[in-house]
């Protein structure tokens, strides 16, 4: 289980990076943590010719307020976002999905842009970033752009990243008064890629309706799923017990449209949808009612 | 025998120091001046025909030294041994196809070298492995049981005609008279699927040839160096004593290491004299999957008469029992199903029927548990399912059957894998299994606790099964015993190591004879050179033979030395005893020799040694049981279902135990502490998944997936010690114990705890996505 030979580059700023993107274009890889590419790489199933590492631009590795919002480098460790007080206050969200995350091991390697920019269907980091409605910063060589996160997983492993674009920048908003959120998953053992996780963010009006839903599901489909029938559901309802319940039930009829593989059936996996869909909906509404943000 | 205690303590092990250090020696550690390494190019078909390999683009590549493929082994290229011969049962069939060292004609699993490349690192030796091109046809696999014996089934052995590999009955009593006398009659389908030992170091062989010695020295993960230096030395055209195999430390084998040969360690051997360069294979994790021998697919169709009040009357079980693609160790697995069947139980007919198949999956040896594991489920699941017609309590109706204390030895007439009738030695059962309801609080849980988180909602179950299991069995092994004259005691034998805990506890035999510190007892496992007579590490039988050996040695080391000290202090022997190093006078301590000095004495410099005595402080001795000696046990377990995620958290977890006498209780804990882990593995994580091409689907730790630390209670023990009278010692093996019993238990305690949806588990491994089906099916069908 050796890679194929390649070139390895380690560039000290995030220009020279780009410089060397542009100048190798689709042959070229970048190596963020590794934790994703280089076990692909050892078994032969991506063969880059050149290997770009980023591990050495400090400038991607900070977790800062940004007005309300908060930014979080690209290169910052899972580790640092799950340890960080700064994260647990303003992305609560963010801060309960990352110890799902593999083990200790892989998070002290592995960074919050490179699962981003992985976009691994069954990864937790893609489905809270949708929850979330982060934006994510890109840059190539001359420009700079932001995507909103609706338009960033495009298909399986797949992301509106162009060949020459690294993403440098992770933006969560504000989260608003009166808003809940909950992330929960299950897996066969602790740490493995989820059979089924899910990310509920509950927004409530004065009259204990639903504001603004946003239910999302790894693992049912070729990315992140938002739930859109279910949101649709609940928005403008008092969300109780029996239409929260109905709610999870939409997604998992309606919503998603889950693969079968060894590890669960395709009906065992709307079965999951339905419980965590519940189970993440009923936590999200109850701390939004008790008007925590944090 | 001395007046310090060695027996029964907790003592900490010997090989720690060396292990947590990093300071162990494992065969990837060696490394060579001039060494090169080795890469092997492996069939991506289950089944097909080879028809061409062209390497040439491999050898052209700058880095390679040499490719390999079975015609330019010549005569060197043979199938391996068959390993074990079948017991003489009458009527048996028995073709035998053992596995080659590179294929030929055809590939008959995935996974099955083609060719082996030379190179200078292991990176340019992959690389060339994708320079080489294969043309094969492709045919269909052979993996269904079932379809297997089919007319039409393709065969993968064309010499045999057909994919069955034996058929083989058994027969106590008359079952036929059983099914007419009985009050019911129970029966059922069960599976058992297949799993990898999941060794955490993979296999590895390091071999050099010393032109100048003409000695080849090979590093090996083998649980049994001896016999592959005995084989390498016969296969080469080496004198025995030309070739030193050592098994360094090995980081687990759990019988996927004791399968000789492996292909790798007949061609680097042969490569490293040909090319006249050190050679290193360390084998990854994916080869692992493919290349390293696997257990236990059977389908079982069993059933169980019994009487009114649940006595059984007999049992008639016919069983199809997966070999894989070849059979070198050929009815070890099925004989301890059928015999491990029997359980603690009193059961005076039975009829016992099987056929082993060949299909197109990675060969299957004994792994842990080594079929015993069928047998217990089969067994238990019928008394569960019995007990619940009879109304009967289960573990009542298990104390009606239970073989009584004064029923041993007890002779169950059907032939066990060592070739004699199945004989149980000694045990105890009653108290086993009554310890283990209390420890469980079998009585409490069944009355207040179930029922009280039943109307809570919750979803909790018990399960509770008893096993025995077949250990310690010969030929024979070796152990020498030396004093030296700095008063360390060296002792040398020669089954291999895997983490067991060898260098404590035959430390221990010694100590109990020799009275020496444990840190001045020095063992030795594993180095053809250091002792070269013997067989090697499985079937739960290194403490019981190996130990033994040990023991017999120490005791003939401790006459030596008492004959010397009673010369050197003028006391006759009986009033000699040894401690702490030393011989003293009994009356009067004070006088006294060191150990160290007699060993000089023993091998004086001037003046003669007697003629019929050896010198030195040192016995050789060995030691082969008549049979195997019979372990027992109780597995009970609390588990908890998440009825809606169908995921199943054990909440605890004991076992009791009787291996006989216990040397190191902390070392038998390990053992089955590890051993418990292993069942839960293959109880509800574990599963080999195999499409109908014969291609494995999950052949990496991402998929297949082992139990974790966080998954794995601890396991509350207790242990009775009922000694075996077949050995000194009065040990029996305890290496395999923990893993047996599991799935039968976990498989009662789940249905226990979903009694609601009143379902039968009928087959191992269990998943959560298996369990959401069962549920929804019953579900269904009320
Ligand atoms: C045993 C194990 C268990 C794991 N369990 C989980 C789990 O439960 N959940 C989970 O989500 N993940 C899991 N992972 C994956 C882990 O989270 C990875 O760290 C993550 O998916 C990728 O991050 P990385 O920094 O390691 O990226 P890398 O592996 O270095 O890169 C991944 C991909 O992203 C690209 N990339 C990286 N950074 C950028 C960037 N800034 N801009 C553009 N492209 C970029 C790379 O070119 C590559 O294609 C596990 C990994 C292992 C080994």
């Amino acid at each position: 289980m050796k890679p194929a030979p390649f070139e390895y580059y380690r560039p000290e700023t995030v220009d020279e990076a780009l410089g060397l993107l542009a100048e190798h274009g689709s042959g070229a890889k970048l190596l963020a943590g590794g934790q994703s590419l280089v076990p692909t790489m050892n078994f032969r199933l991506a063969q880059p010719a050149v290997l770009i590492d980023l591990n050495a631009l400090a400038e991607l590795e900070h977790i800062e307020p940004d007005g309300d919002a908060l930014r979080i480098g690209a290169m910052t460790r899972q580790r640092q976002v799950e340890r960080s007080a700064l994260v647990a206050e303003r992305a609560p969200l963010l801060h309960e999905a990352v110890p799902f995350i593999g083990h200790p091991q892989i998070r002290n390697r592995g960074t919050i842009g490179g699962s981003i920019a992985h976009a691994d269907p069954a990864a937790e980091l893609p489905v809270v970033m949708l929850a979330r409605r982060a934006r994510l910063h890109v840059r190539n060589r001359r420009d700079a752009r932001s995507i909103p996160v609706d338009e960033f997983f495009t298909g399986l492993f797949a992301t509106a990243l162009g060949p020459e674009e690294i993403l440098v920048d992770i933006e969560l908003p504000a989260v608003p008064p009166s808003t809940g959120w909950a992330f929960d998953e299950v897996a066969r053992r602790h740490g493995d890629f989820a059979l089924v996780g899910a990310a509920a963010v509950v927004t409530l009006d004065d009259s204990g309706r639903c504001r603004d839903v946003r239910l999302v599901f790894s693992s049912v489909g070729d990315g992140p799923v938002l739930a859109h029938e279910a949101a649709r559901q609940l928005e403008g309802e008092i969300p109780d017990d029996a239409a929260v319940r109905a709610a999870a039930g939409a997604a998992a009829e309606r919503d998603v449209d889950p693969p079968s593989d060894i590890h669960a059936s395709a009906a065992y996996r709307r079965q999951l949808v339905r419980v965590i869909g519940t189970r993440v909906l009923a936590r999200a509404v109850e701390r939004a009612r008790n008007g925590s943000v944090s | 025998m001395t007046s310090r205690r060695f027996f029964g303590e907790r003592f900490t092990r010997n090989e720690d120091a060396r292990l947590l250090r990093g300071l162990a020696l494992f065969v990837d550690d060696v490394h060579l001046d001039g060494m090169l390494h080795v890469a092997f190019l492996r069939s991506d078909y289950a089944h097909a025909r080879l028809i061409s390999v062209d390497t040439a683009a491999a050898r052209a590549r700058p880095g390679v030294v040499a490719v390999y493929t079975a015609d330019d082994l010549g005569a060197y290229w043979q199938p391996g041994p068959l390993l074990v011969a079948p017991p003489p049962i009458d009527g048996l069939v028995f073709n035998a196809a053992t596995q080659v060292p590179l294929i030929k004609d055809k590939a008959r699993h995935a996974g099955e070298p083609i060719a082996m490349v030379v190179a200078e690192s292991r990176y340019v030796a992959e690389d060339a492995l994708v320079d080489i091109v294969v043309d094969m046809d492709p045919l269909d696999a052979v993996v269904d049981l079932e379809a297997a014996l089919e007319p039409d089934a393709p065969v993968i052995h064309e010499q045999h005609g057909t994919n069955l590999a034996s058929h083989v009955v058994q027969q106590k009593g008359d079952y036929q008279r059983a099914h007419r006398e009985a009050a019911l009659i129970v029966k059922r389908r069960f599976h058992y699927d297949r799993g990898v030992a999941g060794a955490l170091e993979n296999r590895g062989v390091v071999a050099q040839w010393d032109a100048r010695c003409e000695e080849l020295t090979v590093w090996d993960t083998t649980q049994a160096p001896i016999p592959i230096r005995s084989g390498l030395a016969r296969m080469l055209g080496l004198l025995e004593s030309q070739v030193r195999v050592i098994a360094p430390f090995v980081g687990g084998g759990f019988g996927s290491k004791i399968m000789m040969f492996y292909p790798e360690e007949v061609l680097l051997p042969w490569a490293a004299m040909r090319l006249n360069r050190p050679l290193k294979w360390i084998e990854d994790r994916q080869e692992n999957f493919y290349a390293t021998t696997q257990e236990r697919l059977q389908i079982h169709d069993a059933e169980l008469a019994l009487s009114e009040d649940g006595h059984i009357l007999g049992v008639h079980d016919v069983f199809l029992h997966d070999t894989g693609a070849y059979n070198p160790y050929g009815l070890t697995i099925p004989i301890n199903s059928q015999c491990t069947l029997l359980g603690p139980y009193d059961v005076p007919n039975y009829y016992t029927e099987f056929r082993v198949i060949f299909t197109n999956k990675t060969t299957v040896t004994p792994v842990r548990g080594a079929g015993r594991q069928h047998g217990v489920f089969v067994m238990e699941r019928l008394l569960d399912f019995a007990a619940k017609e009879l109304g009967i309590d289960r573990v009542e109706i298990r104390k009606r059957n239970l073989l009584s204390s004064d029923d041993f030895p007890h002779n169950h007439v059907i032939l066990f894998q060592d070739s004699a009738p199945l004989v149980y030695d000694s045990g105890n059962y009653l108290p086993a299994l009554e310890k283990a309801v209390d420890l469980i609080g079998y009585d409490e849980f069944v009355r207040e606790e179930q029922p009280r988180l039943r109307a809570a909602g919750r979803h909790v179950g018990l399960g509770i099964v008893s096993y025995i299991e077949g250990t310690g069995i010969g030929p024979y092994e070796g152990a020498r015993v030396t004093v030296e004259p700095s008063g360390q005691v060296r002792v040398a034998t020669g089954v291999g190591t895997q983490g067991q805990g060898h260098y404590t506890v035959f430390a221990q035999v010694v100590a109990e004879v020799l009275d020496v510190d444990l840190d001045r007892i020095h063992v030795t496992t594993g180095d053809t050179r250091e002792f070269h007579w013997g067989t090697g590490t499985f079937a739960s039988r290194g403490v019981v033979v190996a130990g033994s050996a040990c023991h017999e040695a120490a005791v003939a080391v401790r006459k030596k030395i008492l004959g010397l000290a009673s010369d050197a202090l003028g006391v006759a022997e009986n009033d000699l005893e040894l401690e702490g190093g030393r011989v003293r006078v009994k009356d009067a301590p004070e006088r006294a020799v060191d150990l160290g000095e007699l060993a000089v004495r023993a091998n004086p410099l001037r003046g003669a040694v007697t003629p019929g005595t050896e010198p030195g402080l040192e016995a050789t001795a060995y030691f082969g049981p008549d049979r195997g000696s019979t372990a027992s046990g109780v597995h009970a377990m609390i588990v908890e279902v998440d009825r809606e995620t169908a995921m199943v958290e054990i909440k605890r977890y004991v076992v009791v135990h009787d291996s006989g006498r216990v040397i190191n209780p902390m070392l038998v804990e390990g053992q089955i502490q590890g051993g418990v882990a292993h069942g839960i593995g293959n109880a509800f994580y574990e599963q080999l998944v195999y499409d109908d091409t014969g291609q494995l689907l999950n052949a990496s730790f991402m998929d297949y997936l082992l139990p974790t630390a966080t998954d794995v209670p601890r396991v509350e023990m207790a242990h009775i010690e009922t000694p075996s009278p077949l050995n000194p010692l009065g040990v029996k093996g305890v290496g395999e114990a923990g893993a047996i019993p599991t799935g039968a238990a976990f498989a009662q305690a789940v249905e226990d705890a979903l009694a609601e949806d009143d379902l039968e588990i009928r087959e191992i491994p269990l998943s959560p996505n298996r369990l959401f089906e069962m549920i929804r099916d019953a579900r269904a069908t009320r």
